[in-house]
């Protein structure tokens, strides 16, 4: 089978970032909890946020004029593949307390993996990313690994 | 509310139902920032993309996975851990449905497994996931 991934794909593998700093605010909780249709009064309240909640409040803040013409902006830890879509993977998260207005956030990711397979409708490429945040107090509040295909 | 002791493996959550609106994708992207045109924009989506029809975000599905579970949990317990993963796509319009049920129970630590899934219209699952969660008692 040939390969999509030049070993300099795969030298990513590895690569880190300097981690970001997120405030979690009560709005922003609201805002995602109402989205999402929750039904718990803590999350629509917004006294704690829902499981899921970091999925968006993680994602870094960018200017429009960074924005590919697939609306999306370009990862700095996502090396150029040869597959240009975007589908969502999944995710994996370990949870170590939930996460309250106010908490201040120091979130750091991390190329975990670079893998191929065949799928279906064609070649997939698999990016995973280990995604590790931390309280003020440098405690961890939740590991995540999340997979993004390219199609 | 659930107690530890009550619990009994194969026993089923309660199961909702989810129809995503043009409006609630837009509430739900701008809510996680995210620009990606297939929820949005659906010449481009269908033409450039390919897609049959406008995207229902995968982790949206994910987050429906999760209610399953803090629904049933209430205050009652902590979620501890919880993974999805996205196998087949959805689109604007189709009605579908998350449940899940017990599949492993620890009692030392009073924690339960649960497996969890959403399916479509045609009951093929699109999101499997799964859960673990400890009960306050």
């Amino acid at each position: 089978m040939t390969t999509l991934l030049t070993d300099d794909i795969r030298a990513w593998i590895g690569r880190t970032e300097p981690p970001q700093r997120i405030e979690v605010t009560r709005r922003d909780i609201i805002k995602y909890s109402l989205a999402t249709e929750q039904q718990q009064p803590r999350y629509l309240n917004g006294d704690e946020a829902p499981p899921m909640f970091l999925f968006g409040a993680d994602r870094p803040l960018t200017a429009l004029a960074d924005l590919g013409p697939d609306g999306l902006r370009r990862d700095s830890l996502l090396p150029p593949l040869p597959l240009k879509r975007v589908m969502a993977g999944g995710i994996k998260q370990r949870y170590h307390r939930a996460l309250v207005p106010g908490d201040v956030l120091s979130i750091k990711r991390t190329v975990s993996d670079i893998f191929e397979k065949q799928g279906a409708s064609g070649a997939l490429i698999f990016v995973v990313y280990d995604i590790e945040v931390r309280d003020a107090a440098g405690e961890l509040v939740m590991q995540e690994t999340q997979t993004r295909i390219n199609r | 509310m659930p107690n530890f002791n009550t619990l009994k493996l194969g026993t089923a959550l309660p199961g909702r139902s989810f129809q995503a609106s043009n409006v609630s994708l837009f509430l739900y992207n701008a809510a996680i920032w995210n620009p990606h045109r297939i929820h949005y924009d659906e010449t481009y989506t269908t033409q450039v993309e390919k897609h049959p029809g406008i995207v229902i975000d995968g982790p949206l599905q994910g987050d429906w996975l999760t209610q399953v579970v803090t629904n049933w949990l209430k205050d009652d317990g902590v979620l501890l851990e919880f993974e999805y993963s996205n196998r087949r796509a959805s689109y604007l319009g189709e009605r579908l449905t998350a449940s899940g049920h017990i599949v492993a129970l620890d009692t030392e630590r009073r924690e339960a497994t649960l497996e969890l899934d959403i399916r479509d219209h045609n009951d093929q699952i699109t999101t499997p996931g799964r859960a673990v969660v400890r009960l306050h008692r």
